[in-house]
Protein backbone atom coordinates (compact mmCIF):
# COMPACT_ATOMS: atom_id res chain seq x y z
CA UNK A 1 0.00 0.00 0.00
CA UNK A 2 1.21 3.46 -0.84
CA UNK A 3 1.19 5.83 2.14
CA UNK A 4 0.93 9.57 2.58
CA UNK A 5 4.67 9.90 3.26
CA UNK A 6 5.60 8.36 -0.09
CA UNK A 7 3.23 10.73 -1.86
CA UNK A 8 4.71 13.67 0.05
CA UNK A 9 8.16 12.54 -1.15
CA UNK A 10 7.01 12.38 -4.77
CA UNK A 11 5.43 15.84 -4.43
CA UNK A 12 8.70 17.23 -3.01
CA UNK A 13 10.69 15.78 -5.92
CA UNK A 14 8.25 17.35 -8.37
CA UNK A 15 8.37 20.66 -6.42
CA UNK A 16 4.58 20.57 -5.83
CA UNK A 17 2.87 21.86 -2.70
CA UNK A 18 -0.48 20.52 -1.50
CA UNK A 19 -2.66 20.83 1.58
CA UNK A 20 -3.10 17.92 4.00
CA UNK A 21 -6.64 17.29 2.73
CA UNK A 22 -5.40 17.04 -0.83
CA UNK A 23 -2.77 14.50 0.19
CA UNK A 24 -5.48 12.34 1.84
CA UNK A 25 -7.36 12.14 -1.45
CA UNK A 26 -4.23 11.30 -3.43
CA UNK A 27 -3.48 8.10 -1.52
CA UNK A 28 -6.64 6.36 -2.75
CA UNK A 29 -6.24 7.58 -6.33
CA UNK A 30 -2.58 6.60 -6.50
CA UNK A 31 -3.45 3.16 -5.14
CA UNK A 32 -6.11 2.61 -7.82
CA UNK A 33 -3.60 3.48 -10.55
CA UNK A 34 -0.95 1.25 -9.04
CA UNK A 35 -3.39 -1.67 -8.70
CA UNK A 36 -4.14 -1.36 -12.38
CA UNK A 37 -0.42 -1.49 -13.15
CA UNK A 38 -0.02 -4.51 -10.91
CA UNK A 39 -2.20 -6.54 -13.29
CA UNK A 40 0.76 -6.46 -15.69
CA UNK A 41 2.71 -8.53 -13.19
CA UNK A 42 0.43 -11.50 -14.03
CA UNK A 43 1.95 -11.74 -17.51
CA UNK A 44 4.73 -14.32 -17.79
CA UNK A 45 7.80 -12.50 -19.17
CA UNK A 46 10.33 -15.26 -18.58
CA UNK A 47 13.11 -15.01 -21.15
CA UNK A 48 11.86 -11.71 -22.59
CA UNK A 49 14.44 -8.88 -22.83
CA UNK A 50 13.21 -5.65 -21.19
CA UNK A 51 11.92 -3.11 -23.73
CA UNK A 52 13.68 0.20 -23.27
CA UNK A 53 12.58 1.86 -26.47
CA UNK A 54 9.89 1.51 -29.11
CA UNK A 55 11.79 3.23 -31.91
CA UNK A 56 12.37 0.88 -34.82
CA UNK A 57 15.64 2.52 -35.88
CA UNK A 58 18.75 2.05 -33.79
CA UNK A 59 22.14 3.75 -33.52
CA UNK A 60 21.28 7.11 -35.07
CA UNK A 61 24.23 9.51 -34.94
CA UNK A 62 24.75 13.06 -36.16
CA UNK A 63 28.04 14.39 -37.56
CA UNK A 64 29.96 16.86 -35.40
CA UNK A 65 29.06 20.02 -37.33
CA UNK A 66 28.22 23.10 -35.25
CA UNK A 67 25.24 25.17 -36.30
CA UNK A 68 23.60 28.23 -34.82
CA UNK A 69 19.89 27.99 -35.54
CA UNK A 70 18.48 30.68 -33.27
CA UNK A 71 19.78 34.03 -32.09
CA UNK A 72 20.10 34.86 -28.41
CA UNK A 73 17.36 37.50 -28.84
CA UNK A 74 14.94 34.91 -30.25
CA UNK A 75 15.71 32.44 -27.46
CA UNK A 76 15.51 34.99 -24.65
CA UNK A 77 12.21 36.33 -25.97
CA UNK A 78 10.66 33.08 -24.75
CA UNK A 79 11.95 33.11 -21.17
CA UNK A 80 9.97 34.75 -18.34
CA UNK A 81 12.70 37.27 -17.49
CA UNK A 82 16.14 38.16 -18.84
CA UNK A 83 18.62 41.04 -18.84
CA UNK A 84 19.31 40.64 -22.54
CA UNK A 85 22.30 38.36 -21.95
CA UNK A 86 21.37 36.05 -19.10
CA UNK A 87 18.17 34.35 -17.97
CA UNK A 88 16.87 35.81 -14.69
CA UNK A 89 15.45 33.35 -12.18
CA UNK A 90 14.40 33.80 -8.55
CA UNK A 91 17.47 33.66 -6.30
CA UNK A 92 18.62 30.12 -5.63
CA UNK A 93 20.80 28.68 -2.91
CA UNK A 94 23.63 26.70 -4.41
CA UNK A 95 22.92 23.48 -2.58
CA UNK A 96 20.96 21.42 -5.04
CA UNK A 97 22.84 21.56 -8.31
CA UNK A 98 24.28 18.32 -9.53
CA UNK A 99 25.44 16.63 -12.69
CA UNK B 1 42.35 2.96 17.44
CA UNK B 2 43.99 3.06 14.02
CA UNK B 3 42.05 3.56 10.83
CA UNK B 4 42.42 2.80 7.17
CA UNK B 5 41.11 5.09 4.46
CA UNK B 6 38.98 4.27 1.42
CA UNK B 7 38.83 6.75 -1.44
CA UNK B 8 36.84 6.65 -4.67
CA UNK B 9 36.86 9.41 -7.28
CA UNK B 10 34.28 10.61 -9.79
CA UNK B 11 35.88 12.59 -12.58
CA UNK B 12 34.02 14.55 -15.26
CA UNK B 13 35.90 15.49 -18.41
CA UNK B 14 34.49 17.66 -21.19
CA UNK B 15 34.67 16.06 -24.62
CA UNK B 16 36.61 18.02 -27.22
CA UNK B 17 34.00 18.22 -29.95
CA UNK B 18 33.02 21.12 -32.18
CA UNK B 19 29.32 20.83 -31.38
CA UNK B 20 27.45 19.74 -28.25
CA UNK B 21 26.63 16.12 -27.38
CA UNK B 22 22.86 16.30 -27.87
CA UNK B 23 22.40 19.47 -29.91
CA UNK B 24 24.19 21.15 -32.83
CA UNK B 25 25.15 24.30 -30.88
CA UNK B 26 28.87 25.13 -30.96
CA UNK B 27 30.82 23.81 -27.94
CA UNK B 28 33.41 26.52 -27.31
CA UNK B 29 34.75 27.80 -24.02
CA UNK B 30 34.43 31.47 -23.14
CA UNK B 31 31.75 32.72 -25.60
CA UNK B 32 29.28 35.55 -24.86
CA UNK B 33 26.52 34.23 -22.53
CA UNK B 34 23.71 32.29 -24.22
CA UNK B 35 25.12 32.72 -27.74
CA UNK B 36 26.09 29.04 -28.13
CA UNK B 37 22.58 27.83 -27.50
CA UNK B 38 19.48 26.75 -29.37
CA UNK B 39 15.93 25.58 -28.67
CA UNK B 40 17.18 22.15 -27.54
CA UNK B 41 19.57 23.60 -24.96
CA UNK B 42 16.76 25.85 -23.69
CA UNK B 43 14.53 22.79 -23.33
CA UNK B 44 11.68 24.25 -25.36
CA UNK B 45 8.70 21.91 -25.85
CA UNK B 46 8.70 19.72 -28.94
CA UNK B 47 12.46 19.72 -29.46
CA UNK B 48 14.41 16.49 -29.83
CA UNK B 49 18.04 15.66 -29.03
CA UNK B 50 20.48 14.02 -31.48
CA UNK B 51 23.69 12.17 -30.58
CA UNK B 52 27.08 13.52 -31.69
CA UNK B 53 29.00 10.63 -33.29
CA UNK B 54 32.41 12.23 -32.67
CA UNK B 55 31.53 12.66 -28.97
CA UNK B 56 30.71 8.97 -28.67
CA UNK B 57 33.86 8.04 -30.60
CA UNK B 58 36.00 10.06 -28.18
CA UNK B 59 34.21 8.31 -25.32
CA UNK B 60 35.10 4.91 -26.75
CA UNK B 61 38.68 6.05 -27.34
CA UNK B 62 38.99 7.11 -23.70
CA UNK B 63 37.49 3.80 -22.59
CA UNK B 64 40.06 1.87 -24.64
CA UNK B 65 42.92 3.96 -23.26
CA UNK B 66 41.68 3.12 -19.75
CA UNK B 67 41.55 -0.62 -20.58
CA UNK B 68 37.77 -0.69 -20.11
CA UNK B 69 35.27 -2.96 -21.82
CA UNK B 70 33.00 -1.05 -24.19
CA UNK B 71 29.27 -1.81 -23.80
CA UNK B 72 27.84 -2.98 -27.13
CA UNK B 73 24.08 -2.74 -26.45
CA UNK B 74 23.39 0.60 -24.87
CA UNK B 75 20.87 3.40 -24.53
CA UNK B 76 20.59 6.76 -22.81
CA UNK B 77 18.66 7.44 -19.61
CA UNK B 78 17.05 10.45 -18.00
CA UNK B 79 18.23 11.60 -14.61
CA UNK B 80 15.51 13.80 -13.18
CA UNK B 81 16.20 16.84 -10.99
CA UNK B 82 15.12 20.47 -10.82
CA UNK B 83 17.64 23.26 -11.07
CA UNK B 84 17.68 26.42 -13.20
CA UNK B 85 20.90 25.45 -15.01
CA UNK B 86 19.07 22.39 -16.33
CA UNK B 87 15.99 23.71 -18.13
CA UNK B 88 14.61 20.30 -19.23
CA UNK B 89 14.51 19.23 -15.53
CA UNK B 90 16.44 16.10 -16.52
CA UNK B 91 19.95 15.29 -17.66
CA UNK B 92 20.54 12.87 -20.52
CA UNK B 93 23.05 10.31 -19.24
CA UNK B 94 23.80 6.58 -19.37
CA UNK B 95 22.74 4.78 -16.23
CA UNK B 96 21.68 1.22 -16.96
CA UNK B 97 24.20 0.43 -19.72
CA UNK B 98 27.10 2.87 -19.43
CA UNK B 99 29.62 3.45 -22.26
CA UNK B 100 32.21 1.11 -20.72
CA UNK B 101 33.05 -0.73 -17.51
CA UNK B 102 35.86 -2.51 -15.64
CA UNK B 103 38.90 -0.47 -16.67
CA UNK B 104 42.08 0.30 -14.78
CA UNK B 105 45.11 2.53 -14.70
CA UNK B 106 48.44 1.93 -13.04
CA UNK B 107 49.82 4.52 -10.64
CA UNK B 108 53.15 4.80 -8.86
CA UNK B 109 53.56 6.28 -5.38
CA UNK B 110 56.96 6.20 -3.63
CA UNK B 111 58.23 3.62 -6.13
CA UNK B 112 55.26 1.32 -5.45
CA UNK B 113 53.12 0.43 -8.48
CA UNK B 114 49.40 -0.16 -8.01
CA UNK B 115 46.44 -0.75 -10.30
CA UNK B 116 43.38 1.41 -9.61
CA UNK B 117 40.14 -0.02 -10.98
CA UNK B 118 37.56 1.94 -12.94
CA UNK B 119 34.03 0.82 -12.14
CA UNK B 120 32.32 2.41 -15.14
CA UNK B 121 32.33 5.44 -17.39
CA UNK B 122 29.41 7.03 -19.18
CA UNK B 123 28.53 9.77 -21.66
CA UNK B 124 26.27 12.57 -20.47
CA UNK B 125 25.47 16.24 -20.96
CA UNK B 126 26.79 19.15 -18.95
CA UNK B 127 24.53 21.70 -17.28
CA UNK B 128 24.54 25.50 -17.71
CA UNK B 129 26.07 27.94 -15.26
CA UNK B 130 24.42 30.00 -12.52
CA UNK B 131 25.68 33.20 -11.04
CA UNK B 132 24.04 34.63 -7.98
CA UNK B 133 23.17 38.31 -8.05
CA UNK B 134 22.61 40.51 -5.02
CA UNK B 135 19.32 41.79 -6.40
CA UNK B 136 17.20 38.77 -5.47
CA UNK B 137 17.88 37.08 -8.80
CA UNK B 138 20.14 34.33 -10.02
CA UNK B 139 21.43 34.52 -13.58
CA UNK B 140 21.69 31.58 -15.97
CA UNK B 141 24.00 31.08 -18.95
CA UNK B 142 23.18 27.98 -21.02
CA UNK B 143 26.32 27.98 -23.20
CA UNK B 144 27.62 24.89 -21.41
CA UNK B 145 24.22 23.17 -21.32
CA UNK B 146 24.37 20.01 -23.46
CA UNK B 147 28.16 19.93 -23.87
CA UNK B 148 29.45 16.35 -23.94
CA UNK B 149 30.98 14.91 -20.79
CA UNK B 150 32.31 11.57 -19.76
CA UNK B 151 32.09 10.70 -16.11
CA UNK B 152 34.71 8.22 -14.96
CA UNK B 153 33.89 6.43 -11.71
CA UNK B 154 36.82 4.74 -10.01
CA UNK B 155 36.57 1.72 -7.75
CA UNK B 156 37.20 2.53 -4.07
CA UNK B 157 40.77 1.29 -4.55
CA UNK B 158 42.73 4.26 -3.21
CA UNK B 159 43.89 4.27 0.41
CA UNK B 160 45.84 7.54 0.70
CA UNK B 161 45.46 11.13 -0.57
CA UNK B 162 48.76 10.64 -2.45
CA UNK B 163 47.27 7.70 -4.35
CA UNK B 164 44.26 9.84 -5.28
CA UNK B 165 46.63 12.55 -6.51
CA UNK B 166 48.64 10.05 -8.57
CA UNK B 167 45.43 8.58 -10.01
CA UNK B 168 44.27 12.02 -11.15
CA UNK B 169 47.65 12.85 -12.71
CA UNK B 170 47.69 9.56 -14.58
CA UNK B 171 44.07 9.88 -15.68
CA UNK B 172 44.66 13.42 -16.94
CA UNK B 173 47.83 12.37 -18.78
CA UNK B 174 46.14 9.37 -20.40
CA UNK B 175 43.08 11.32 -21.56
CA UNK B 176 45.27 14.16 -22.80
CA UNK B 177 47.16 11.66 -24.99
CA UNK B 178 43.91 10.41 -26.54
CA UNK B 179 42.96 13.99 -27.46
CA UNK B 180 39.41 13.36 -26.20
CA UNK B 181 39.50 16.33 -23.82
CA UNK B 182 41.64 19.34 -22.89
CA UNK B 183 41.45 18.10 -19.26
CA UNK B 184 42.05 21.59 -17.81
CA UNK B 185 40.74 22.02 -14.29
CA UNK B 186 41.13 25.81 -14.53
CA UNK B 187 38.72 25.91 -17.50
CA UNK B 188 36.35 23.37 -16.00
CA UNK B 189 37.05 20.74 -18.66
CA UNK B 190 38.08 18.39 -15.82
CA UNK B 191 36.17 18.26 -12.52
CA UNK B 192 36.71 16.01 -9.53
CA UNK B 193 34.39 14.79 -6.78
CA UNK B 194 35.74 12.53 -4.02
CA UNK B 195 34.17 9.95 -1.78
CA UNK B 196 36.13 9.19 1.37
CA UNK B 197 35.49 7.00 4.40
CA UNK B 198 37.64 5.52 7.13
CA UNK B 199 37.25 2.30 9.14
CA UNK B 200 39.16 0.60 11.95
CA UNK B 201 42.00 -1.47 10.47
CA UNK B 202 40.77 -5.02 9.90
CA UNK B 203 37.10 -4.06 9.79
CA UNK B 204 35.28 -5.64 6.85
CA UNK B 205 32.57 -3.02 6.59
CA UNK B 206 33.28 0.36 4.98
CA UNK B 207 32.75 3.41 7.16
CA UNK B 208 30.15 6.07 6.37
CA UNK B 209 31.41 7.95 3.34
CA UNK B 210 31.27 11.68 2.82
CA UNK B 211 31.43 13.50 -0.51
CA UNK B 212 33.97 16.23 -1.20
CA UNK B 213 33.06 18.75 -3.92
CA UNK B 214 34.16 22.08 -5.45
CA UNK B 215 37.80 21.09 -5.74
CA UNK B 216 39.79 23.46 -7.93
CA UNK B 217 43.07 21.59 -8.30
CA UNK B 218 44.65 18.19 -7.73
CA UNK B 219 46.46 19.72 -4.78
CA UNK B 220 43.15 20.74 -3.20
CA UNK B 221 41.98 17.15 -3.66
CA UNK B 222 45.05 15.91 -1.79
CA UNK B 223 44.77 18.50 0.99
CA UNK B 224 41.00 18.06 1.34
CA UNK B 225 41.29 14.28 1.60
CA UNK B 226 44.12 14.55 4.14
CA UNK B 227 42.00 16.91 6.25
CA UNK B 228 39.03 14.51 6.06
CA UNK B 229 41.14 11.54 7.19
CA UNK B 230 42.07 13.49 10.33
CA UNK B 231 38.63 14.97 10.94
CA UNK B 232 36.84 11.64 10.65
CA UNK B 233 39.38 9.84 12.86
CA UNK B 234 38.98 12.47 15.59
CA UNK B 235 35.20 12.12 15.53
CA UNK B 236 35.38 8.32 15.75
CA UNK B 237 37.99 8.38 18.53
CA UNK B 238 35.73 10.60 20.59
CA UNK B 239 32.89 8.13 20.10
CA UNK B 240 31.08 10.29 17.56
CA UNK B 241 29.33 9.35 14.35
CA UNK B 242 30.18 10.29 10.75
CA UNK B 243 27.16 11.69 8.93
CA UNK B 244 26.52 11.35 5.20
CA UNK B 245 27.65 14.85 4.35
CA UNK B 246 28.65 16.80 1.28
CA UNK B 247 31.60 19.04 2.11
CA UNK B 248 33.79 21.45 0.21
CA UNK B 249 37.47 22.38 0.52
CA UNK B 250 38.19 25.86 1.84
CA UNK B 251 41.57 27.03 0.59
CA UNK B 252 42.36 29.81 3.11
CA UNK B 253 41.86 27.56 6.15
CA UNK B 254 42.94 24.30 4.50
CA UNK B 255 39.83 22.71 6.00
CA UNK B 256 36.70 21.10 4.60
CA UNK B 257 33.40 22.84 5.27
CA UNK B 258 29.94 21.32 5.51
CA UNK B 259 27.69 22.10 2.54
CA UNK B 260 24.77 19.88 3.42
CA UNK B 261 23.82 16.64 5.16
CA UNK B 262 22.28 14.20 2.74
CA UNK B 263 18.77 13.36 3.86
CA UNK B 264 17.71 10.00 2.55
CA UNK B 265 19.03 8.53 -0.68
CA UNK B 266 19.23 10.56 -3.86
CA UNK B 267 16.13 9.92 -5.90
CA UNK B 268 16.69 10.71 -9.55
CA UNK B 269 13.96 8.40 -10.91
CA UNK B 270 16.09 7.25 -13.85
CA UNK B 271 14.30 5.85 -16.87
CA UNK B 272 15.31 5.16 -20.50
CA UNK B 273 15.40 8.36 -22.59
CA UNK B 274 12.38 7.99 -24.91
CA UNK B 275 13.62 10.69 -27.30
CA UNK B 276 16.65 8.63 -28.40
CA UNK B 277 16.80 5.13 -29.89
CA UNK B 278 18.84 2.18 -28.63
CA UNK B 279 22.49 2.06 -29.68
CA UNK B 280 24.32 -0.99 -31.01
CA UNK B 281 28.07 -0.36 -30.93
CA UNK B 282 29.72 -2.57 -33.53
CA UNK B 283 32.99 -4.37 -32.82
CA UNK B 284 34.34 -3.15 -36.18
CA UNK B 285 33.93 0.46 -35.04
CA UNK B 286 35.63 -0.27 -31.71
CA UNK B 287 38.51 -1.98 -33.56
CA UNK B 288 38.85 1.00 -35.89
CA UNK B 289 38.99 3.44 -32.97
CA UNK B 290 41.50 1.18 -31.23
CA UNK B 291 43.75 1.34 -34.28
CA UNK B 292 43.61 5.16 -34.15
CA UNK B 293 44.51 5.28 -30.45
CA UNK B 294 47.79 7.20 -30.04
CA UNK B 295 50.62 5.37 -28.31
CA UNK B 296 50.18 5.90 -24.56
CA UNK B 297 52.81 7.56 -22.30
CA UNK B 298 53.84 4.35 -20.50
CA UNK B 299 54.71 2.63 -23.78
CA UNK B 300 56.50 5.69 -25.09
CA UNK B 301 58.55 5.95 -21.91
CA UNK B 302 59.73 2.36 -22.17
CA UNK B 303 60.57 2.84 -25.86
CA UNK B 304 62.60 6.00 -25.14
CA UNK B 305 64.63 4.16 -22.51
CA UNK B 306 65.14 0.93 -24.49
CA UNK B 307 65.57 2.21 -28.03
CA UNK B 308 66.77 5.80 -27.66
CA UNK B 309 68.86 5.31 -24.50
CA UNK B 310 67.14 8.16 -22.68
CA UNK B 311 67.45 7.96 -18.87
CA UNK B 312 64.29 6.76 -17.08
CA UNK B 313 63.66 10.10 -15.34
CA UNK B 314 64.10 12.13 -18.54
CA UNK B 315 61.77 9.78 -20.42
CA UNK B 316 59.16 10.47 -17.74
CA UNK B 317 59.49 14.24 -18.21
CA UNK B 318 59.33 13.95 -22.01
CA UNK B 319 56.11 11.92 -21.86
CA UNK B 320 54.36 14.16 -19.31
CA UNK B 321 52.34 15.74 -22.11
CA UNK B 322 51.53 14.63 -25.62
CA UNK B 323 52.78 17.95 -27.04
CA UNK B 324 56.24 17.46 -25.54
CA UNK B 325 56.39 13.79 -26.49
CA UNK B 326 55.27 14.38 -30.09
CA UNK B 327 57.70 17.30 -30.41
CA UNK B 328 60.56 15.13 -29.17
CA UNK B 329 59.72 12.28 -31.54
CA UNK B 330 59.41 14.53 -34.56
CA UNK B 331 62.81 16.15 -33.86
CA UNK B 332 64.42 12.74 -33.46
CA UNK B 333 62.77 11.43 -36.65
CA UNK B 334 64.50 14.28 -38.52
CA UNK B 335 67.83 12.78 -37.58
CA UNK B 336 68.77 14.75 -34.45
CA UNK B 337 70.59 13.04 -31.57
CA UNK B 338 67.85 11.91 -29.10
CA UNK B 339 69.84 12.62 -25.94
CA UNK B 340 70.69 16.15 -27.10
CA UNK B 341 67.10 16.87 -28.18
CA UNK B 342 65.94 15.63 -24.78
CA UNK B 343 68.46 17.82 -22.95
CA UNK B 344 67.41 20.92 -24.85
CA UNK B 345 63.70 20.25 -24.31
CA UNK B 346 64.11 19.59 -20.59
CA UNK B 347 66.59 22.42 -20.06
CA UNK B 348 66.48 25.53 -22.21
CA UNK B 349 63.05 24.96 -23.76
CA UNK B 350 61.37 24.30 -20.41
CA UNK B 351 63.11 27.31 -18.86
CA UNK B 352 61.91 29.50 -21.73
CA UNK B 353 58.33 28.19 -21.39
CA UNK B 354 58.32 28.86 -17.63
CA UNK B 355 59.87 32.30 -17.94
CA UNK B 356 57.34 33.36 -20.57
CA UNK B 357 54.34 31.41 -19.26
CA UNK B 358 53.86 29.64 -22.58
CA UNK B 359 52.87 26.14 -23.62
CA UNK B 360 55.32 24.40 -25.93
CA UNK B 361 53.11 24.91 -28.98
CA UNK B 362 52.73 28.61 -28.16
CA UNK B 363 56.46 29.20 -28.63
CA UNK B 364 57.91 29.73 -32.12
CA UNK B 365 60.15 26.69 -31.83
CA UNK B 366 59.45 23.92 -34.34
CA UNK B 367 60.69 20.31 -34.21
CA UNK B 368 62.44 20.95 -37.54
CA UNK B 369 64.39 23.98 -36.29
CA UNK B 370 65.34 22.22 -33.06
CA UNK B 371 66.54 19.21 -35.05
CA UNK B 372 68.54 21.44 -37.40
CA UNK B 373 70.17 23.24 -34.48
CA UNK B 374 71.08 19.98 -32.72
CA UNK B 375 72.58 18.66 -35.96
CA UNK B 376 74.67 21.84 -36.31
CA UNK B 377 76.10 21.06 -32.86
CA UNK B 378 76.79 17.36 -33.44
CA UNK B 379 78.36 18.03 -36.83
CA UNK B 380 80.69 20.55 -35.19
CA UNK B 381 79.37 23.47 -37.26
CA UNK B 382 78.53 25.53 -34.18
CA UNK B 383 79.82 25.40 -30.61
CA UNK B 384 77.41 24.74 -27.76
CA UNK B 385 78.05 28.31 -26.62
CA UNK B 386 76.93 29.70 -30.00
CA UNK B 387 74.05 27.22 -29.94
CA UNK B 388 72.52 29.18 -27.05
CA UNK B 389 72.38 32.28 -29.27
CA UNK B 390 70.87 30.27 -32.11
CA UNK B 391 68.32 28.82 -29.71
CA UNK B 392 67.21 32.25 -28.45
CA UNK B 393 66.80 33.42 -32.03
CA UNK B 394 64.82 30.42 -33.25
CA UNK B 395 62.50 30.10 -30.21
CA UNK B 396 61.74 33.83 -30.18
CA UNK B 397 61.41 34.50 -33.90
CA UNK B 398 61.07 31.07 -35.51
CA UNK B 399 64.27 31.66 -37.51
CA UNK B 400 65.76 28.81 -39.54
CA UNK B 401 69.10 28.04 -37.79
CA UNK B 402 71.18 26.91 -40.80
CA UNK B 403 70.67 30.09 -42.75
CA UNK B 404 70.98 32.28 -39.66
CA UNK B 405 74.41 31.00 -38.50
CA UNK B 406 75.74 31.47 -42.03
CA UNK B 407 74.39 35.01 -42.29
CA UNK B 408 75.68 35.98 -38.86
CA UNK B 409 79.03 34.29 -39.40
CA UNK B 410 78.62 32.10 -36.36
CA UNK B 411 79.99 28.94 -37.92
CA UNK B 412 82.58 27.30 -35.71
CA UNK B 413 86.20 27.51 -36.91
CA UNK B 414 87.71 24.01 -37.06
CA UNK B 415 90.32 24.52 -39.75
CA UNK B 416 93.90 24.06 -38.31
CA UNK B 417 95.30 26.25 -41.12
CA UNK B 418 93.25 29.18 -39.72
CA UNK B 419 93.63 28.37 -36.03
CA UNK B 420 97.36 27.55 -35.84
CA UNK B 421 98.67 31.07 -36.65
CA UNK B 422 96.27 32.61 -34.08
CA UNK B 423 97.37 30.12 -31.43
CA UNK B 424 101.07 30.67 -32.20
CA UNK B 425 100.66 34.40 -31.80
CA UNK B 426 98.92 34.04 -28.46
CA UNK B 427 101.68 31.69 -27.26
CA UNK B 428 104.31 34.25 -28.35
CA UNK B 429 102.59 36.89 -26.24
CA UNK B 430 102.14 34.68 -23.15
CA UNK B 431 105.42 32.94 -22.52
CA UNK B 432 104.87 32.99 -18.75
CA UNK B 433 101.79 30.78 -19.16
CA UNK B 434 103.81 28.19 -21.07
CA UNK B 435 106.37 28.10 -18.26
CA UNK B 436 103.62 27.85 -15.66
CA UNK B 437 102.02 24.95 -17.51
CA UNK B 438 105.31 23.10 -17.84
CA UNK B 439 105.75 23.57 -14.06
CA UNK B 440 102.48 21.71 -13.48
CA UNK B 441 99.99 24.58 -13.30
CA UNK B 442 97.11 23.14 -15.37
CA UNK B 443 95.13 26.32 -14.92
CA UNK B 444 97.44 28.08 -17.33
CA UNK B 445 95.81 26.12 -20.19
CA UNK B 446 92.41 27.49 -19.29
CA UNK B 447 93.81 31.00 -19.53
CA UNK B 448 95.31 30.33 -22.96
CA UNK B 449 92.12 28.76 -24.29
CA UNK B 450 90.22 31.79 -23.00
CA UNK B 451 92.57 34.10 -24.94
CA UNK B 452 92.10 32.06 -28.14
CA UNK B 453 88.30 32.12 -27.74
CA UNK B 454 88.39 35.85 -27.21
CA UNK B 455 90.49 36.30 -30.33
CA UNK B 456 88.09 34.15 -32.41
CA UNK B 457 84.89 35.64 -30.91
CA UNK B 458 84.03 32.27 -29.38
CA UNK B 459 83.90 30.55 -32.74
CA UNK B 460 86.95 28.33 -32.47
CA UNK B 461 86.19 24.63 -32.14
CA UNK B 462 87.36 23.87 -28.56
CA UNK B 463 88.37 20.30 -29.43
CA UNK B 464 90.60 21.38 -32.32
CA UNK B 465 92.00 24.30 -30.29
CA UNK B 466 93.06 21.89 -27.54
CA UNK B 467 94.85 19.58 -29.95
CA UNK B 468 96.75 22.38 -31.69
CA UNK B 469 97.56 24.10 -28.42
CA UNK B 470 99.11 20.96 -26.93
CA UNK B 471 101.24 20.18 -29.96
CA UNK B 472 102.36 23.83 -30.24
CA UNK B 473 103.38 23.96 -26.55
CA UNK B 474 105.33 20.71 -26.95
CA UNK B 475 107.34 22.30 -29.77
CA UNK B 476 108.52 25.15 -27.51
Amino acid sequence: MIDKEQIRHIATLAKFEFSDEEFDGFATKFQETLDMGDKLQDIDTTGVEPTTNLATRTTVFREDTPETDQTREQLLSNVPESDGRLIKVPSILDTEGDN
Amino acid sequence: MNFETTIGLEVHVELKTKSKMFSTSPAVYGAEPNTNTNVIDFGFPGTLPTVNKEGYRLGIMTALALHAEVEKHTHFDRKNYFYPDNPKAYQITQYEKPLAHDGWIEIEVDGQKKKIGIEEMHVEEDAGKNTHGEDGYSYVDLNRQGTGLIEIVSKPDMTTPDEAYAYLEKLKQTIQFTGASDVKMEEGSMRVDCNISIRPIGSKKYGQKIELKNLNSFNHVRLGLAFEEKRQAEILRMGGEILPETRRFDEPSGETILMRVKEGKDDYRYFPEPDLPNYEIEQAWIDQINSQLPEMPDKRRIRYVDELEIPEYDAGVLTATKEMSDFFEESVSLGANPKLVSNWLMGEVNAYMNANQLDLLETKLTPKNLATMVKLITEGTISSKIAKKVFQETIENGTEPNQWVKEKGLIQESDPAVLTPIISEILDNNEQSIIDFKNGKDRAIGFLVGQIMKQTHGQANPKVVNQILMSEIKKR
